[in-house]
């Protein structure tokens, strides 16, 4: 089997979103093209050898349907190029990287990109529907709740509490912060800018430094009224009957923002990079994808991880960084439990929390992130990974040259 | 020739087809009415000289729906072929709608079920201004759903949100509300009903809504931000009402959702295809069985003995205005019988009126009874403390606390002052009425009338006979309980009878488990899970244990050496000591904060400490009914109860049991006696002898035999 490495990982910055974010304005295929152009551009990219391009993006409707093969070409690609859209919830930036991954082991190609792509002011989650949730026979076998109703369902059933998840949301801010300050993101990040040249974006616009435990604690919890309204407390004892009382835990300050943005990971054989001449970063060691019971929905990571790890022949304490994405503060924590982990090697430089979750890009963003931190770290070993709806995850486990 | 739907032509070409079913029936669809009504319909649609159709009835309401023996006998035909009827029901109903012909229904009276399915058809509805008169669709309520475009045009009409909550609830509306919702398009005298039919059908267009170009759903299509919070909420809040036990309503809200993102013709099928599903489904043949026809039959009296001329009530006695006395006594003014309210002074039974007085005026608030109607209903309540008023009860029901001498001295004083015709029915929950009849001097009048509490709400009557109770007495007694609107069961004696013996095994076998270390919060779950109304302990809170506790000191009193210990007893003793009586001293198994819902007392996990691993859902559900089942059976086999159609009628009525499996008869035999015996012989094994199957048990389960006949 070949190998495939990280030659290189782009993103933008994440606009907040809603119609005042600054990316709302940007076009969505403009978006994940913006990502694409900074691999092509910085690296010098003959991008006649890209023999494919992976990009998860979950809500893929309206001009966002347009984000594989349109964004290729309006990032300058040669026009030989190939794209795909694919979708794993929350996963598909990730999935993608590991697709691209996949080809190049199965020496199918030499070169290719994944990454991932979400527009959520313009298309906002959900609005191409949601079978799980609407269709009745769905609904009712699979028990479906909404994600922050799970979310505090595991917070109930595992007993974090308001506080330990207020504090690790603060926490995720002060890392954002301080990684923004000491410039820890800039190899990745390229700004936004217009047909003029003129920068529409160059940060991630979400963050809220000045939070604190303390003002987190003023915060009503946000599910608790639509869980009781609508009756998701009981469904959950569907399946949880040990429970005696969903409590309600997550609020906007705890849970990860909503926000547009893309990411692009390019990928490569060891033939591959040399054709292209760049340098491999990394080693993709492994991947999986795991799942678990889709109402509690967000507690598989630490089994895609263990999934990973295991096929790279590895186990947790191999594993010198962890990026775990932050779609609720008990998503990590339980995932920190489970794996027995410390917060010293976790979201080192923050998360979602602080500075966003545009669903489909965030796990090339959280790849590219731990790739930056290792390197600058000069350690050798990390894993992304995402939860995923229906109580899926994805994991990929890489390794520094 | 036509003998239940009837066709007519005017010299101008408008055509009347009246619907008469022969007999004293309702109209229904059967094969032979739709055998009319199809080829009639038909051939005015395609008769060049008519111009419109008005269909009518003949009979005071307008069509209540399909026969619903018909409908069961369908489990002899093959899926296909039901499925064909289906559609040929539903594709007439669609040549209506798209024949060219203005039809209207002319809704005399009640149009439920496949009649308002018609109705629904039509193009336009208008209806006569009668009260009693309702609309809707309650096929939900018995297990099914409407199959002939129903879950369709009624979502096409008024919206999916409503048509939702109307169908899966099976609730049916009086004409205002339907017009208000655009169920009917008018409402006019009943006397110019046919008129006003005549003149709509000359103007109306001949198309329906959704037939038009530029149809929009009311309320926003199913995939829009609307629409999807819509079927988001339906779906939850279906779970949250039914804990996901029942099906009709999701196939209906299955059929809602798929049919509103398709053409009418393509929603059909979906519709067709769960209503195929749901009639060859047992659970709802069980269903329709216990609901409609044994309830119907309980109602109208079927186990009342022949030959007994009915009695009337004018007066009756209730001796005790407490909980059970006063809502008796409500129960009688209600249906126009005087009481004379009896307890030990004037001021307690005083208080007994005033609470009838609170549950009336409860009702005129919430529109379901005219203030007139409450007041003389309140003015027929006398209370005393004088045993001399009853000389002129008609009746007595005696509802004192459940203490046998306290019985016996109230029966005797009684019995002093009533005429010697008088029957004399003694409300108790667990005394065997043989021995509260040894006070009677005349132990053939002295019957046990078992009400529940609360007596307003609960529609069920135990009738106890004792050793000596007459067939007269029974039989005036049965007439008693339908004079008042309740619905009787009648059992033999025994202690505990049949509901509260059975109902008992639930209350204490969810009590059990806390000393096997089964997490409090899985035993009340499970128990809502598995259809129960309420958990174990919420309900051992809501009964009290301190009565559950002096219960149990009588019966073992009454038993000695054959009482048998349960594991339950232990625990009751425990709550008791710690003064945790239940929900009356806002502590038991849960608190009771002023502020707030119920929270189990974080001392019982103290005090039985739940095992690392616990039990499966499933195996919990399986005990909580099984041992229902159990004391079901040798209920039975000592003749407490003979049909399985009381049983059922009486588990469903009297406490709630799983609706959906058609009681707690019907859940003997869907699990099937084979299967139940070898289940009940390991919990029994694991468990404790309670489950050990009786008698009838091991002589059903070789052959596979039913309670029911197969």
């Amino acid at each position: 089997m070949a190998d495939a490495f990280i030659l290189d990982a782009a993103r933008t910055p994440r606009g907040r979103g809603k119609p005042d974010g600054s990316l709302h304005e940007v076009a969505p295929v403009e978006l994940a093209a913006t990502s694409l152009r900074a691999l092509k551009n910085r690296n010098n990219l003959n991008t006649s050898l890209v023999e494919d391009v992976a990009i998860g993006c979950v809500d893929a409707i309206k001009d966002e349907a347009g984000v594989g093969r349109w964004s290729v070409l309006a990032a300058g690609y040669d026009e030989r190029v190939p794209a795909v859209v694919l979708n794993r919830y929350c996963g598909s930036g990730l999935e993608a990287v590991n697709l691209i991954s996949a080809k190049i082991m199965a020496g199918q190609i030499d070169l290719g990109v994944g990454g991932g792509v979400e527009h959520m002011s313009r298309n906002p989650m959900g609005v191409s529907g949601f079978a799980p949730a609407t269709d009745p026979l769905l609904a009712a076998d699979f028990h479906f709740v909404p994600q922050g109703v799970s979310a505090d369902l595991i917070a109930t059933k595992y007993g974090f509490s308001r506080r330990q998840l207020d504090t690790f949301a603060a926490e995720s801010q002060r890392r954002a912060k301080a990684a923004w300050d000491a410039g820890y993101f800039s190899k990745s990040v390229v700004p936004v800018v217009d047909r003029n040249g003129l920068t529409i974006l160059d940060h991630d616009e979400h963050l809220r430094p000045e939070t604190t435990v303390e003002s987190l604690a003023k915060l009503e919890p946000s599910f608790a009224k639509v869980s009781k309204l609508a009756g998701f407390d009981r469904v959950v004892l569907q399946r949880y009957p040990e429970i005696e009382r969903l409590q309600y835990f997550h609020h906007a300050g705890n849970s990860s923002g909503i926000v547009d943005g893309s990411a692009m990971v390019l990928l490569g054989s060891k033939t591959g990079a040399e054709q292209a001449g760049l340098k491999p970063r990394a080693r993709i060691r492994s991947f999986a994808a795991g799942a678990e019971d889709p109402t509690i929905m967000l507690t598989a990571p630490a089994k895609g991880c263990r999934m990973a790890l295991k096929k790279a022949g590895m186990n947790v304490k191999d594993v010198d960084l962890w990026e775990i994405n932050e779609a609720f503060a008990v998503v990590a924590l339980f995932f920190m439990q489970e794996l027995g982990l410390t917060p010293e090697t976790v979201n080192v430089n923050g998360g979602a929390i602080a500075m966003g979750h545009p669903l489909g890009a965030t796990g090339a963003i959280i790849l590219g992130t731990l790739l930056d931190e290792l390197e600058r770290r000069n350690q050798a070993v990390g894993v992304a990974t995402l939860c995923v709806a229906g109580g899926m995850a994805v994991a990929t486990v890489i390794e520094r040259i | 020739m036509a003998t239940h739907v009837l066709s007519e032509i005017t010299a101008d070409g408008i055509a009347t087809l009246t619907w008469n079913c022969p007999g004293n029936t309702p109209n229904v669809f059967n094969d032979t009415s739709l055998g009319e009504f199809i080829p009639a319909i038909r051939e005015l649609l395609g008769n060049p000289a008519v111009k419109g159709i008005i269909i009518a009835s003949a009979k005071p309401d307008f069509i209540v729906g399909a026969d619903l023996t018909m409908l069961l006998a369908a489990k002899n035909l093959t899926k296909a072929q039901f499925l064909e009827r289906v559609y040929r029901l539903q594709g007439i109903f669609r040549e209506m709608e798209t024949g060219g012909k203005p039809i209207v229904a002319a809704i005399n009276g009640t149009a439920v079920g496949g009649g308002f399915e018609l109705a629904m058809a039509c193009h336009a509805r208008v209806a006569a201004d009668d009260p009693v008169l309702r609309v809707g669709l309650p096929e939900c309520s018995l297990g099914l759903l409407p199959g002939a475009g129903g879950t369709q045009r009624m979502p096409r009409l008024i919206g999916a949100r409503e048509a939702i909550g109307l169908i899966t609830q099976g609730k049916t509306v009086p004409a205002t509300k339907a017009l208000e919702l655009g169920l009917i398009t008018e409402i006019v005298p009943q006397d110019q009903l046919l008129q006003r039919a005549n003149q709509l059908v000359r103007t109306i267009e001949p198309v329906q809504p959704w037939d038009k170009k530029g149809f929009r759903l009311p309320g926003g299509e199913v995939q829009s931000p609307s629409g999807a919070e819509t079927f988001v909420g339906a779906n939850a809040m279906m779970t949250r009402e039914t804990w996901g036990n029942y099906l009709a309503p999701r196939l209906a809200t299955y059929a809602i959702y798929h049919g509103l993102q398709l053409p009418i013709e393509a929603g059909c099928k979906v519709e067709a295809r769960g209503f195929v599903e749901l009639v060859f489904n047992p659970l709802t043949q069980n269903m329709v069985r216990t609901l409609f026809f044994s309830m119907s039959e309980a109602k109208r009296l079927k186990s009342r003995p022949k030959g007994i001329p009915t009695a009337e009530y004018r007066t009756i006695g209730v001796l005790g205005a407490g909980l059970m006395g006063h809502g008796i006594a409500h129960a009688a003014v209600t249906n126009g019988i005087a009481v004379t309210l009896l307890d030990v002074d004037l001021a307690a039974a005083t208080t007994g009126k005033e609470r009838i007085g609170a549950i009336l005026t409860d009702a005129v608030k919430k529109g379901r009874l005219t203030e007139t109607k409450a007041k003389a209903a309140l003015d027929r309540v006398t209370p005393t403390a004088s045993f001399d008023d009853l000389k002129d009860a008609e009746l007595i029901v005696e509802a004192v606390f459940e203490k046998r001498e306290l019985k016996y001295d109230i029966t005797q004083k009684t019995e002093a002052v009533i005429a010697p015709t008088v029957i004399f029915g003694s409300n108790t929950s667990t005394l065997p009425i043989s021995g509260l009849a040894e006070a009677s001097q005349r132990p053939d009048q002295f019957i046990g009338l078992h009400f529940f509490s609360p007596v307003e709400k609960m529609p069920l009557v135990e009738v106890i006979l004792g050793a000596k109770t007459s067939d007269e007495t029974l039989a005036k007694s049965l007439d008693f309980v339908k004079a008042i609107g309740k619905t009787p069961i009648v059992v033999r004696d025994g202690r505990g009878f049949f509901t509260s013996r059975v109902f008992g095994t639930y209350l204490v076998e969810g009590i059990a488990m806390l000393a096997e270390g089964v997490h409090p919060a899985l035993i009340d779950n499970a128990g809502c899970l598995a259809g129960m109304p309420m958990g174990s302990l919420t309900v051992a809170d809501m009964v009290n244990l301190d009565l559950s506790h002096k219960i149990r000191l009588q019966t073992k009193a009454d038993m000695g050496d054959r009482y048998q210990a349960h594991p339950a007893d232990a625990i009751i003793d425990f709550m008791v000591n710690q003064g945790r009586f239940g929900q009356k001293t806002k502590a038991g198994f849960f608190d009771y904060p002023a502020d707030g819902e119920k929270r189990l007392w974080p001392g019982l996990t103290k005090q039985y400490p739940p095992t690392a691993s616990q039990p499966a859902l499933d195996s919990v559900k399986r005990r909580l009914l099984h041992i229902q089942a159990v004391e079901t059976l040798r209920c039975m086999e000592e003749g407490i109860v003979t049909r399985p159609q009381d049983a059922d009628v009486g588990s469903i009525l009297g406490w709630g049991f799983c609706p959906f499996y058609g009681g707690v008869a019907s859940y003997i035999d869907y699990v099937g006696a084979k299967r139940l015996e070898s289940e009940c012989d390991e919990l029994a094994d694991q468990h404790g002898e309670r489950y050990r199957p009786p008698a009838l048990l091991r002589k059903l389960a070789p052959e596979g035999g039913t309670l029911y006949p197969a």
